[in-house]
Parts: C-alpha cells; sequence; structure tokens
C-alpha cells in the first residue's frame, strides 16, 4: 500500500542548524498494516509522517502509496488519500466553525470544491448517526461551533473527520498525547475500532510503549532518523516492554530517551 | 441636525461596501490587508475616468469592481506564490496602484461636475442627493450581503472560512490554501474599489489622495459593528457591519460639529481604533480576573 524508498530530510540545509532528521528510510506498508510508530525525542517519528503527508519537500528517495508516486505531490493533492489526526486537539478542527461544518469539510476531501451549499440536510443525518456511536452527546449539538469543545472531544471529532472519506493511509501523530489518560484511552479504542472495521492501513505514532504493544500488528522504532527495529506477525503479539527496551538498547547502543514515554 | 445625520447615514452605506471587504481579510482570512488604500482609490478612478469618457456609471461600478479584484489578486499572488508576509504584499499593491491610480487619473483629481452618475437617475425622478444616495446604497449593501451570504456557505466559501483560522487543516483536507486566500483578497479588494466607485460618484470627484487611511476607517467601523452588535451569526455580522460603518460616520459627523477641526480626524479615528483594538488589554487591566477558570474560546 505503502512504499517509500531511500528518504532523505534534511532541515536547513547549509545553516549552523542544518538537521538530518531522516536518513535512507526503507519502509513497505501492507493492505490493512497497523504500524505503531515509537521513538525517543527528535528521532524523525512526525517528520517521517509529515513527509508522506507532503508537508515539506522531501531531499532524496521516494514514496509511492496504492501505486501512485506521491513524492513529489503537493500536500493539499495528497490529502485526498490521506486521513491525518495531529498530536495538538486544535490542528485539526477549524475553531470558528460549527461541527457539521468541520464535518463537512471532511466529507469533500479530495473532491473538487464547487458553489454548491457546503453542507446538505443528508449528510447531518449521517453525521448525527457516525458522532451517536462516539457516546459524547456531540450528534445533538451538530451547530455548535467546534472552538467550544474539550480537548478528547476535538480529538474524538478530527479522528472521525479523518476516516469519514476512507482514507488510504491513516496519520496519527500522538493524537491522544495532550489527552487526560481516561479520554487518551477511550480515543484509542475509537481509533482502533475505527481501523478495524475499516481494514485501515495505518501508521500511529505514539509515547506509550504499551500501547504501542497493544494496539496494530506491526511496531517500528525510530533513533536518530533512521528505522532500527521492525516488528511483525507472532513476534509483536508476544512483545513486552522489557523486551523492547534492551532492543532498543542493542540496536542504538544508547538508553532509550524520551521524557514523554511511559513505561508503567 | 437632521441633515447631519442623514448625510452620515448616507455616506456610511457607501463606506460600509469597504468595510464588508475589510471584514473578509481581516477577519475572515485573518489578514491586515493594506492593498484596500490602493484599491478604494483604483475604484474611484477608474470610475471617475469611465464616466468622463461616456461609460454608464453603472457599467463604471462594474469595471471599478472588476479593477479592485485584480488589485487583490495581485497581492494574492505576492502572498501565497512568492510567500511574501501578507502585510508586506498588501503595501507593495499599495504602493504600485499608487502609480497605476495616477495613469488612470492622468492627474490627482478629476471632477465628475455636470456628468451623469448613479445617483442622477434618481435625482431626475425627483430625489434629492441624500435619499438616493442612501437608496442606492441601501439596495447595494443588501445586494451584496446577500451575495456573500449565500458564498460563505458554499463548499469553496466554507473553505475560506476555515482557512483563515487553520490553514494547517484546510491542507489536510484537501484544499489549496492559496487559491482560498487569493480568491478572499480578490473579493476583498474588488468590494473596496466598488465601494470607491460609489463614493466617487458621490462627491463628484474622484481624487488621489482619497484612500490615505481608509484601512483604519474599515478597521474601526468592523471594531464599532463588533463592540456594538456582538459576534452571533454570519448574518448578523454582515448586518453589524453596515451599521458599525453608519455609526462611525455619524460619531466623526458630531465631533466636526463640535469643533474639531477636520484635519485632526485621522488622529482621531487612529486614536480610536487602538484603543478599541487594545480593549482586550485594558479590560484585563481595569478588571483583573478573579477566577482563572475560563470556558473554551
Ligand atoms: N520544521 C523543522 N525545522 C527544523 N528542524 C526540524 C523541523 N521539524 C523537526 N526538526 C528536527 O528534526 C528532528 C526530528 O524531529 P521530529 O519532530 O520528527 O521528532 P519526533 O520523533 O517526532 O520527536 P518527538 O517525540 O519529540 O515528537 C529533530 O531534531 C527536530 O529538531
Ligand atoms: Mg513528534
Amino acid at each position: 500500500m505503502l512504499k517509500i524508498q531511500g528518504l532523505y530530510k534534511v532541515f536547513n540545509p547549509g545553516t549552523v542548524n542544518e538537521k538530518l532528521a531522516l536518513r535512507n528510510i526503507d519502509l513497505t506498508l501492507e493492505e490493512g498494516d497497523f504500524v505503531t510508530v515509537i521513538g525517543g525525542n527528535g528521532a524523525g517519528k512526525s517528520t517521517l509522517l509529515n513527509c508522506v503527508a507532503g508537508v515539506y519537500p522531501i531531499d532524496r528517495g521516494s514514496i509511492v502509496l496504492d501505486g501512485i508516486d506521491i513524492t513529489k505531490m503537493p500536500e493539499h493533492k495528497r490529502a485526498a488519500f490521506l486521513g491525518r489526526v495531529f498530536q495538538d486537539p486544535i490542528m485539526g478542527t477549524a475553531a470558528n466553525m460549527g461541527i457539521e461544518e468541520n464535518l463537512a469539510l471532511a466529507y469533500r476531501r479530495g473532491q473538487k470544491r464547487t458553489l454548491k451549499w457546503g453542507i446538505t440536510n443528508k449528510e447531518r443525518a449521517l453525521y448525527r448517526e457516525l458522532l451517536g456511536p462516539l457516546g459524547l452527546g456531540l450528534e445533538n449539538r451538530l451547530s455548535e461551533k467546534v472552538g467550544r469543545l474539550s480537548g478528547g472531544q476535538r480529538q474524538a471529532l478530527t479522528l472521525l473527520m479523518a476516516t469519514l472519506k476512507r482514507p488510504k493511509l491513516l496519520l496519527l501523530d500522538e493524537h491522544t498525547a495532550a489527552l487526560d489518560p481516561k479520554t487518551a484511552q477511550k480515543v484509542l479504542e475509537e481509533t482502533d475500532k475505527l481501523v478495524k472495521e475499516g481494514n485501515l492501513t495505518t501508521m500511529m505514532i505514539t509515547h506509550n510503549m504499551r500501547d504501542a504493544i497493544k494496539y496494530g500488528n506491526r511496531l517500528i522504532m525510530m533513533h536518530d532518523g533512521q528505522i532500527i527495529l521492525d516488528i511483525k506477525g507472532e513476534e509483536k503479539k508476544n512483545l513486552t516492554v522489557e523486551d523492547l527496551l534492551s532492543r532498543f538498547g542493542k540496536a542504538s547502543g544508547e538508553e532509550f530517551a524520551n521524557d514523554r514515554v511511559l513505561l508503567s | 441636525m437632521l441633515d447631519i445625520l442623514t448625510g452620515a447615514i448616507s455616506l456610511g452605506l457607501l463606506w460600509a461596501v469597504m468595510t464588508i471587504g475589510v471584514y473578509i481579510t481581516y477577519r475572515i482570512l485573518d489578514i491586515a490587508d493594506l492593498t484596500v488604500e490602493g484599491s478604494i482609490v483604483m475604484g474611484a478612478a477608474i470610475a471617475a475616468k469611465a464616466i468622463s469618457n461616456g461609460v454608464n456609471p453603472f457599467a463604471a461600478l462594474f469595471l471599478a469592481l472588476f479593477g479592485g479584484m485584480t488589485a487583490g489578486f495581485a497581492t494574492g499572488l505576492l502572498h501565497t506564490v512568492l510567500r511574501i508576509p501578507a502585510l508586506l504584499s498588501g503595501i507593495l499593491t499599495m504602493i504600485g496602484l499608487y502609480s497605476i491610480n495616477l495613469r488612470i487619473l492622468g492627474r490627482a483629481t478629476l471632477s465628475l461636475l455636470k456628468l451623469d452618475t448613479v445617483y442622477t437617475v434618481f435625482e431626475s425622478r425627483g430625489m434629492d442627493r441624500t435619499s438616493s444616495t442612501i437608496l442606492l446604497g441601501l439596495i447595494c449593501v443588501s445586494a451584496i450581503i446577500c451575495i456573500l451570504y449565500w458564498f460563505f456557505g458554499t463548499e469553496i466559501g466554507c473553505a475560506i472560512r476555515a482557512t483563515g483560522r487553520n490553514p494547517q487543516m484546510v491542507r489536510a483536507q484537501g484544499v489549496n490554501t492559496n487559491t482560498t486566500k487569493i480568491l478572499g483578497l480578490i473579493i476583498s479588494n474588488g468590494l473596496v474599489a466598488l465601494s470607491g466607485a460609489l463614493i466617487a460618484q458621490n462627491q463628484t470627484f474622484a481624487d488621489l489622495q482619497m484612500g490615505t487611511g481608509s484601512i483604519v476607517i474599515g478597521l474601526a467601523s468592523v471594531i464599532i459593528g463588533e463592540v456594538l452588535f456582538g459576534k452571533k451569526n454570519f448574518m448578523s455580522r454582515l448586518i453589524s457591519l453596515v451599521l458599525g460603518s453608519v455609526i462611525y460616520r455619524i460619531i466623526i459627523a458630531l465631533v466636526l460639529e463640535l469643533g474639531m477641526p477636520a484635519n485632526d480626524l485621522k488622529l482621531f479615528t487612529a486614536i480610536t481604533v487602538a484603543l478599541a483594538l487594545s480593549l482586550p488589554v485594558l479590560r484585563e487591566y481595569l478588571y483583573p480576573v478573579k477566577n482563572s477558570i475560563k470556558e473554551g474560546n
């Protein structure tokens, strides 16, 4: 489904702040793969997802999604194939617009915008139906401004928006990191459900090792711009946090360092 | 006294068209667009030149609208494709327009005295200048409000509204934010130029200097509307812009009546806007928040 080959990303080339953020990344995802991504501070996890999403151009390599070469495709064009949820709940929605208006924007992802009415009554019924199972009561507040929602509610809404039109690839960048533990769990469960129901190919960055092990069928660990571990299948199912830490130590020759990683 | 009031109302309605344009960039796109200082003159210049060349005064309005749109397009290209900061892009277009406007006018001031304008059509039916201005102003403003209310409810309009608040999210939803920003700037400056054309025909001349400070007048009107009528739904916000513009003109008429020299008007307006923009800070200072728990924005 996704084939990344020889990907390099340099920030601020030719300056004192030059930073090689991704070095020679090769990664192939099969259809339906649910990959959790873990790694220390500044390992390049977000950069990898942002390169796939087209937030910045890459310096070398290629990205092919479902047979389409998207290496040079601008961000808004790739968006047709991608669902994205960001770490900051504010990033995923437009606060000045209603819940239904945000959903309507997402419903038209990858479609040409026209002078047709921005939202139809038929859609409203659909949105109500989809919001109900979230259990947040949002289905009765369709026209309420998103800015009035809590972080967890906004993240659940963004998740729904990202999957409203089935994406070829779902990109989640620590999308529960800003939420309290209970809400984070709820949003994660919802994520797992959506991914399974839609058989969505997914990359999920998390700083919680337990979650990285618990969810998905594959785990990759990044360090210093490289993928240093790629664990799948049975091996992934039997993985423990201790395994993961010791394998990280062997692969990188360092202690695992991420001030936000939860080991407990 | 009544004369002063009706005069202020009529002028306020013509400037309301410009205020709506300023609102689109300042509030919807979240851009302080200085292009307006040039595009309002451009609208006036185009209309004046066209009318003095025998063009129908109503057709002249459309020419002005079109001219303003190209000015907005220029700023949009500078800002998006060439990635020049919005404020600077607007200044560049504004400066460039000064020369263009001088070329259109051919001199610093072009008079329309004794020529037909959009207002003489009504005057020939027995109305005086003020009431014909109010009537035409109301027609224009209502038409614009209806069209914008529709437009910002469409798919494209919704994408433009979201762009001002969260461009990253809009791109993630597959919309080219360069296009939405350019569209917003085009519509805004088209309206500003239309306003300039209406004003020029009303005062029966176009003047190269008439745009100076217009951005501040626009902002003052937007803010007065917001402070007095709140930020409710989109329709009431559009109407509050018109009321804001009218009230601004009434305030100006009053302070002039109270003896303030006309030359101090711009200083007065600038101070008023500065005060209005610093209202949140002033409020914090005057009434410190006792309870730090706030509702989400
Ligand atoms: N826009 C940018 N400009 C310059 N440098 C950047 C930029 N984005 C990331 N970097 C740098 O690239 C490296 C990788 O950053 P990235 O955000 O991908 O890390 P991460 O793995 O997501 O880390 P974290 O767990 O802290 O989110 C870091 O050294 C970072 O400082
Ligand atoms: Mg990150």
